[in-house]
């Protein structure tokens, strides 16, 4: 994702002269093409994210388009209030880039981890949150948020990410992106977990059960278009992110959910516990850990299909 | 003083003898204003307000380009008051400068009135950014120089701090980038008033050698009495200072000068001024309640 990242923001600044790149000391070569074709736009900010973040607001309010791109905690929560202020409040574009999300820097340590970044950015105003599910979407997204009014944040992976999109899709911030068809049960996943709810959908479907996919990148503002008739549509609908199951996607359908009328179907909110790891290991041992592998995904979403309509007589002959 | 070729209109006054006289009156007017704004909308910071009013007006009648009949327009020089909590003085010296009517400042801190505590952003003409969490004005100003660089506008940047204020760590990572990026025409002034909320801000935090932390950071650094007119229009008139550095003045100010009562007292950081305090006051700066 990342390349993707780096070799789109340098067209898209080939095509848009207001494009700014600020890096907090990260991403050594990565850049080098875009530093050479456009050094009077590219800032390293050294290791100060607090005073980047303002810069990038303070650029912003004269006409210009900054991206700012560092790992994701330092990016997101160690500079949360110039976020809120300077960008927020002052309603300014400003993308905010955070690579590394979730668990894909497991290795580093939990200092490095980021399963709170999505909790805490959507609840700013004005902010959307994207998380692009494969690379593909990551170069569309990137192109998206310099056509928004607002503050965009992307939130992105690492490298080397499956590919899920064989061809462009017609990304919109703020609309779910079907890449599964299914009838019973819909997997809703935002980020780089995406290929491994298509494995979870598969499962399923070798298990009898017709699951949906759907890239749900962007976590704010919520697609409720697609809830409202996905809730009324399937059995279960199950969120899956590399994040905390507190105020993530999850969090985010669970307060849409409650104030909606009628029958519906359950929601299954599958994420990292409440909990820091204090293991080593890389992201698969860290996914394993805290049961975001595709075995224990379409396991967690059977047994709740299975418990959704006990009565079924069908859903019992499978159980 | 730099050329004001896309302002045509702005007045901007030499700082020769004669005119210190009339910018020292207009200082003891913007006060009064301020202690009235205090009293009538119950807003604290009266202390730390009175202390950097002599650099606001220096500021904006001798220093900055900038139009009170455009306060948007691009080339205008951007001045940020990172010390929000003192944004009465920031209204009252816009307001006497002529950016919106002064009759505006009675609505002060009341509700419903644009005019609040901290400035939110663009809440007046003039008000270049909402500020009043401490340890931003200087990089969002970096950020706006940056932005001139690319779009090869000259205006420069002045950013107004306040001692207490550098605790934060954000204005080190400010002050380390600035030289590092080779920005010259930024201007910090630090309200050295030599308080904080709840004590000597030398006490509080180990900030002197206040000048030199500044020097070591690649900064040309001055010191100056920071209620002395005459000192604050020769150092602020001369930014960029031809040394390729960006420009640091510790201004030695005193909290709530100007009001004999008030003057180093720093229960003036909360206290709210009543009636008969308005009128010493006014009497001691010569201007009508």
């Amino acid at each position: 994702m990342r390349n993707a990242y780096a070799d789109e923001i340098t067209k898209l600044a080939a095509d848009d002269p207001r494009i700014v790149l600020l890096v907090g000391d990260i991403g050594n070569k990565l850049f080098d093409s875009f530093r050479e074709r456009f050094p009077e736009r590219f800032f390293n900010c050294g290791v100060a994210e607090a005073n980047m973040i303002s810069m990038a607001a303070g650029l912003a309010m004269n006409g210009l388009r900054p991206y700012a791109y560092t790992i994701t905690p330092f990016i997101t929560m160690r500079c949360l209030e110039q976020i809120r202020v300077d960008v927020c409040y002052h309603e300014q574009p400003v993308v905010l880039c955070g690579v590394g999300s979730g668990l894909s820097y497991a290795a580093n340590g939990a200092t490095h981890h980021s399963c709170e970044d999505i909790a805490c950015l959507r609840s700013l105003p004005g902010m959307s949150v994207v998380c692009p599910g494969d690379a593909t979407e990551v170069r569309l997204a990137v192109r998206a948020a310099a056509k928004e009014r607002g503050p965009v944040y992307l939130r992105l992976g690492k490298k080397g990410e499956p590919m899920v999109h064989l061809t462009p899709p017609d990304f919109r911030i703020g609309k779910v992106l079907p890449v599964r068809d299914g009838r019973e049960v819909a997997l809703l996943a935002t980020g780089s977990i995406l290929p491994v709810a298509i494995a979870a959908a598969e499962r399923l479907e070798a298990a009898g059960i017709s699951a949906q996919v759907v890239s749900f990148h962007t976590v704010k503002p919520l697609d409720t278009e697609y809830l409202a008739d996905a809730f009324a549509r399937f059995r279960v609908v199950a969120t899956i992110e590399e994040h905390s199951i507190l105020g993530g996607l999850g969090g985010s359908v669970a307060e849409w959910l409650a104030d909606q009328e009628g029958p519906r179907a359950r929601l299954v909110r599958i994420g990292t516990p409440d909990t820091f790891l204090h293991e080593a290991g890389g992201q698969t041992h860290a996914r394993r850990l805290v049961g975001l592998t595709a075995e224990a995904i379409a396991e967690r979403v059977r047994s709740a299909f299975g418990a959704a309509a006990p009565s079924d007589p069908i859903l019992a002959v499978r159980s | 003083m730099l050329p004001l070729a896309s302002l045509p209109e702005t007045e901007i006054l030499d700082a020769g003898e004669l005119k210190i006289a009339e910018l020292e009156a207009v200082a003891r007017k913007v006060r009064a204003s301020v202690v009235k704004m205090a009293h009538t909308g119950k807003g604290a910071h009266l202390g730390s307000a009175l202390s950097c009013i002599d650099i606001l007006v220096a500021a904006y009648w001798t220093a900055l380009r900038h139009n009170p009949r455009d306060p948007w327009a691009p080339e205008r020089d951007r001045f940020i008051l990172s010390k929000g909590h003192a944004a009465s003085a920031l209204y009252a010296t816009l307001a006497h400068r002529g950016f919106f009517p002064v009759e505006d400042l009675a609505t002060y801190a009341k509700a419903g009135s644009k005019l609040a505590e901290h400035p939110s952003p663009a809440c007046a003409p003039g008000v270049e950014v909402g500020t009043g969490s401490l340890g931003h004005g200087l990089s969002l100003g970096l950020g706006m120089l940056l932005a001139g660089r690319i779009n090869r506008q000259s205006y420069r940047a002045f950013a107004v701090l306040s001692d207490g204020e550098c605790n934060e760590g954000s204005v080190w990572e400010a002050a380390l980038l600035a030289p590092a990026k080779k920005i010259d025409n930024v201007c910090v002034v630090v309200d050295f008033n030599r308080w904080q909320a709840t004590g000597r801000s030398e006490e509080v935090m180990a900030i002197q050698p206040f000048r030199e932390k500044w020097k070591s950071f690649g900064w040309s650094a001055y010191e100056i009495d920071g209620n002395d007119m005459h000192a604050l229009c020769e150092v602020l008139g001369n930014v960029p200072d031809g040394s390729g550095k960006p420009v640091a003045i510790v201004a030695r100010t005193v909290k709530g000068k100007g009001i004999s009562f008030m003057e180093d007292d720093n229960n003036w950081h909360y206290r709210i001024p009543d009636e008969n305090d308005v009128a010493r006051a006014c009497a001691e700066l010569g201007v009508e309640p």
